[in-house]
Order: structure tokens, then C-alpha cells, then sequence
């Protein structure tokens, strides 16, 4: 599937997401310092690094599920500030997908996907229904629309989780882990959707340890370590000739099995 | 049938015992067991049989008078509670308006009903006639503060009517309020999280009677001249405002079991506080909490016997009033008085709580793992 070098898809140089001296703390823990980070409309990152860097803070920050505290975050052209307003537009555009799925279990499978076009976009409730199934269909499980999340496997749920955001058309996906809490056996079935939904253009942030993907899909892998941004690089150039100590410590772990 | 069937495996033990196998197993298997079980029949054998004679062998069914309930050895008297039944139900209310009454109640029935059927449409509909609408309805019925209908002041209305009038006002008003009130607890404005702190435990930190008192009593002295509401008024705000407190703390348990997860989700998808809240987090909360939330129901429903300390007749307050009528002046009077009390109370109670039990099971099978 890869080309050699992780960039046959088109990179616009549009600026989607701009993130320009953000720090974060968490009462005295610094776990954000000074990132600078922009990715382009259609850039796949892969955010690495050992846990506790701040990989998954620093996504959470993009949609404003945490407030940063210093810096500026700039999504498409909107800066992220404590005005609820801009923080919801923002949210309208940016879809995630949790570590734990997060479905709603008390809503079917259709209703997770219909939920947010209904409420959000006021989309009347037959073309909610239809937009749901198209993408339901996308992620390969139309049949399951009428159970509810708690009957469904863990890759099954975490691609309805994909299909949910993809309901409301965002502009840039953000992925938390999204394989980390499955069994080995259903990893593929969520990372083979998410390298489609990449071949199709979408703009990417995935914090994830599955370096395959890194290599198979990414534009760029950032590397992160105790708060900062250690090191990017293409996946070739990152996997292959590591810069920094503190990079080909973390690679010898994680490509050592 | 044989011992063994075609798996090859013995066939299962029957679950079925005889008595005598059942009883020795689960009454008498050991020394201390047997004590026990001896112990027990020794005590059901002293309180059954009389309690028994008292409402049902020996219990006077018909008659009109209370002669009717004086042969030696008569149990409950049930002339006494029918040719009382007016006063139990209505109180003082003047006998030819109690239609209205009567048309209150079947109307809250017809809003009520629908409301606790799972699955029928216009639900939305219906909430709003049930907590808006159906309250200025009854005022109006019942008050008669209109053109054309005969005022009753509130100092007239008793028995099941208040009852229901206190109990239903506060439950109907402390599920949002409650909700509110958890809500404004787990909030990360700290003016709005202090103001709803210090309102649940204020109210939770008093006794029902201090509130009671302070309603009917004290409030009037606080108030400007002329300005005096009524006092059931007074009385209905305080309880509303006591069970809200109570209810907050339960839907607050039912917040917090609910995985931080689901409300980042929601709010990642777009959706604002209240619709996060309202379509994702609270659904499942309530859900959680629904037993507790009954308890609460329930207990309010029977504190209400405490506005009688007011001067306000409920349905136990009538009854004990009605207990003191020379016309039925009775040995067992009393008991047959709050047999009574006991029976309509625990009707409703143990309606409230058949219903929990549907309610959790039927939304259950939604969170099947």
C-alpha cells in the first residue's frame, strides 16, 4: 500500500492546524512545553512517544477538551480562546476518536451516528439516517445500526466511534489511542479504515503506537517526550535515521518486538 | 427415561424436592437452624392469627351506624371509614363542588398515565401539559379563583386531596429541580457549585417539621404587611424545596458514576452543555439512580402526614380527626382509623415502587453486555 516514501497524497499549503508556543500545566506539572506545531490541510501526523509525554494532552488541547494555557491554537483559520462560541465551531470541524470509544450506550449504533448532525447541524432526521448509514457502510458494519454499542465488539465499537465523528463531515480527525484498548486480533480492522479514510485525504492527528501505521501512512511522525516536541521527521527518515538519543531509546523499544 | 442421556452425562438432578426433603434442607439442618425455625413459627403463630381475626374474620363489613361495630370481639369497622369516606378523600371541601375534585383527579390521571407508558408518541407534549398546563389547570379547579366557579380557600381542602396535592407538587417540582441543583454541584463555576452547595445542605441540614414551622409560622413575620400567601402555598413551597435538595444528592450519585468519557464525546461532537447533558450524560445517570429516586418519591410521599403539625389536614390528619367524632366513638376505632391510613398509603407506595421495578428492567436490556 505504501509508496516508498508517504507522500503520494496531494499536501495542500493551506494551514489547517497552527499551534504556536502552547504551554500547558497541570497544577505544577508542565506537561505542555513550548509546542510549535502546524500541520497542513491533508497531512497525516503520527504522534509518538513514551507514555505520559503529553502525546494525547496536546490533541485534547486542538479541541479545546483541555484549555491551554499559554499560546495560540489556531484551527482553520479560527484561534481557539475561552469563547464558547468559537470553541464549539471549532468542535463542529474536528471529529475525534477516544482510547475507550465513548459510544453512548444507552443510544443505538444509528442513533450515536445521528445524534450530533440532528442537534448540531439540525439536519432533519431522514437525512441523518441516510448520512449515518453511508458511513456506517464506509466502516463496514451497516448491519449492526439497530444494537446497541454494549453488543458490539471492540473493533466494531471503535468503528462506529469513527463513523460517529465522520457524521458531521470534520475537516480534521484526531485519533487518541484508538487501538490501544483492543484486543490484537481486531487492531487491523480499525487501523485498515483509518489508512482509507488517510488515502482519502483526510487531514489526520493520530496519537498511536502502532508503527506500521506510522510507516504506512504518515507524513510525519512527531516525537514527544516529557512535554516537548523532541523530534519530526518524515516516517522514512524517522525510523530510519533518528536524530535525537531519546528517539532511538523509545524506537529500540518499541520496534524491538 | 433413563439415568443418562444421549451425551453420555448423568441427567441433571431434579430441581424439584419433595416438602419434607425442602423443609429439612432449608428449616431444620442443623442444631441452630432448627432453634431458629421454632423460633420464628413460635412468633408468626402469636401475631398472624390476630392480626387476620382483627381485619377480616372478625372484621364488620356493612352497616351504617356505629352499633353495627359494637358486638363483643368486632374487628375493623368499616361503616366508620364509609360513612366517613368523603372527609378521608375530600376533607372540608364544600360536598357540592367536589366534582372538581373529582375532574382534578381524573384529569391528572389522564396526564400522568401516558407520561409512565414507555414508547407513546408526543412525549414532549405531554411533559409540558404535565408541568405546566395541569398545575394552573388544578389551581384553578380546585381554588376556583375564577369567574363562575365558587372559591375554596385551601383551609378547606384535606384529606387525599392534600395528600396528593403535596406529594405530587413535591415530586414534580424536586426531579428538575434536583437535577438542577446536581448539576450546579458538579459545576466548574465556583459561585454557581457554592450557591447550590450551600442550598442542598441548608435544606438537607433541616428537619421537614423546622420547615414546615418556619413556612406557616415564621415566614408571615418576615414577610411585608398585607402580603400574606396562603399557607398551603407556603407549605407546598417549602416541601418542594426539601425534597429538590434531597433529590440532588442522589442524581449526583447517578453523575458520578457516569465515565467522564461520555461527556468529552459528547462536547468533541459539537454538541453544547445542555445538550451533552441533557441527551447524553443525564439519560444514563437517571437510569442509574432510579431506585434511589423512588426511595426519595416514596419518602416524600409519606412525610406529607407531617403538615398536620401546621393545621393542615391530610389524609391521616382527617382520619384522626374523624376519630374523634361522638357519633363513632369506638373501642376500635383507632385501630381501624389508621388500618385504613396504613392501606391507602401503602397502595400508593407499593405502586410507586411495582413501577420502579418495570422501569429498571425495561431499560436494562439496553445495556446488556
Amino acid at each position: 500500500m505504501s509508496d516508498g516514501n508517504g507522500k503520494r497524497l496531494k499536501v495542500s499549503d493551506k494551514a489547517m492546524i497552527e499551534m504556536r508556543g502552547v504551554n500547558k500545566w497541570f497544577g505544577d506539572f508542565h506537561v505542555l512545553k513550548d509546542i510549535d506545531l502546524t500541520v497542513q490541510e491533508g497531512e497525516r501526523i503520527v504522534i509518538a512517544g513514551p507514555s505520559g509525554s503529553g502525546k494525547s494532552t496536546l490533541i485534547r488541547c486542538i479541541n479545546h477538551l483541555e484549555p491551554h494555557d499559554e499560546g495560540s491554537i489556531v484551527i482553520d483559520g479560527i484561534e481557539l480562546t475561552e469563547d464558547l462560541k468559537r470553541i464549539d465551531e471549532v468542535r463542529r470541524e474536528v471529529g475525534m476518536v477516544f482510547q475507550q470509544f465513548n459510544l453512548f450506550p444507552h443510544m443505538t449504533v444509528l442513533e450515536n451516528c445521528t445524534l450530533a448532525p440532528l442537534w448540531v447541524r439540525k439536519m432533519p432526521e431522514k437525512e441523518a439516517r441516510d448520512l449515518a448509514m453511508k458511513f456506517l457502510e464506509r466502516v463496514r458494519i451497516p448491519e449492526q445500526a439497530s444494537k446497541y454499542p454494549g453488543q458490539l465488539s471492540g473493533g466494531q465499537q471503535q468503528r462506529v466511534a469513527i463513523a460517529r465523528a465522520l457524521c458531521m463531515n470534520p475537516k480534521v480527525m484526531l485519533f487518541d489511542e484508538p487501538t490501544s484498548a483492543l484486543d490484537p486480533e481486531m487492531i487491523k480492522e480499525v487501523l485498515d479504515v483509518m489508512v482509507e479514510l488517510a488515502q482519502e485525504g483526510m487531514t489526520m492527528l493520530c496519537v498511536t503506537h502502532e508503527m506500521g501505521f506510522a510507516r504506512e501512512v504518515a507524513n510525519r511522525v512527531v516525537f514527544m517526550d516529557a512535554g516537548e516536541i523532541i523530534e519530526e521527521a518524515p516516517p522514512q527518515e524517522f525510523f530510519s535515521a533518528p536524530k535525537n538519543a531519546r528517539t532511538k531509546e523509545f524506537l529500540a523499544q518499541v520496534l524491538a518486538h | 427415561m433413563g439415568m443418562e442421556d444421549i451425551t453420555g452425562r448423568p441427567a441433571p438432578r431434579s430441581k424439584r424436592l419433595t416438602p419434607l426433603v425442602w423443609a429439612q434442607r432449608n428449616l431444620f439442618s442443623s442444631v441452630s437452624n432448627t432453634i431458629l425455625t421454632l423460633v420464628s413459627a413460635y412468633l408468626l403463630w402469636l401475631t398472624i392469627p390476630p392480626v387476620l381475626d382483627f381485619t377480616i374474620f372478625s372484621a364488620v363489613w356493612t352497616g351504617t351506624t356505629r352499633e353495627a361495630c359494637l358486638a363483643p370481639g368486632a374487628g375493623m369497622c368499616w361503616p366508620f371509614i364509609w360513612a366517613n369516606i368523603d372527609q378521608f378523600i375530600y376533607g372540608r371541601y364544600p360536598p357540592e363542588e367536589i366534582w372538581r375534585v373529582n375532574l382534578t383527579f381524573a384529569l391528572g390521571a389522564a396526564v400522568i398515565i401516558p407520561m409512565l407508558i414507555p414508547g407513546l408518541p408526543a412525549r414532549r407534549l405531554n411533559l409540558v401539559f404535565l408541568l405546566i398546563v395541569y398545575p394552573l389547570v388544578a389551581i384553578v379547579l380546585l381554588a376556583g379563583d375564577r369567574p363562575g366557579l365558587r372559591p375554596v380557600p385551601t383551609s378547606e381542602w384535606g384529606g387525599l386531596l392534600v395528600t396528593l396535592v403535596v406529594a405530587v407538587t413535591g415530586i414534580v417540582a424536586s426531579l428538575p429541580l434536583g437535577v438542577l441543583l446536581a448539576l450546579g454541584r458538579r459545576s466548574n463555576m465556583p459561585a454557581i457549585r457554592m450557591l447550590c452547595i450551600i442550598f442542598i445542605e441548608f435544606w438537607r441540614g433541616v428537619p421537614l417539621i423546622t420547615v414546615l414551622f418556619m413556612a406557616s409560622v415564621m415566614l408571615p413575620l418576615f414577610l411585608p404587611e398585607g402580603m400574606n400567601p396562603d399557607n398551603l402555598l407556603r407549605v407546598l413551597v417549602g416541601v418542594a424545596l426539601f425534597s429538590s435538595a434531597y433529590m440532588a444528592e442522589v442524581i449526583r450519585g447517578g453523575l458520578q458514576a457516569i465515565p467522564a468519557g461520555q461527556y468529552e464525546a459528547a462536547r468533541a461532537l459539537g454538541l453544547t452543555y445542555w445538550q451533552a447533558m441533557g441527551q447524553v450524560v443525564l439519560p444514563q445517570a437517571l437510569r442509574h439512580v432510579i431506585p434511589g429516586i423512588v426511595n426519595t418519591f416514596i419518602g416524600l410521599f409519606k412525610d406529607t402526614t407531617l403538615v398536620l403539625i401546621v393545621g393542615i389536614f391530610d389524609l391521616l390528619g382527617q382520619v384522626r380527626a374523624q376519630l374523634s367524632d361522638p357519633n363513632w366513638t369506638l373501642p376500635q376505632g383507632a385501630l381501624t382509623g389508621y388500618i385504613f391510613a396504613a392501606l391507602v398509603f401503602w397502595a400508593f407506595c407499593f405502586g410507586m415502587s411495582r413501577y420502579s421495578t418495570f422501569m429498571e428492567r425495561r431499560l436494562d436490556t439496553t445495556r446488556e453486555r
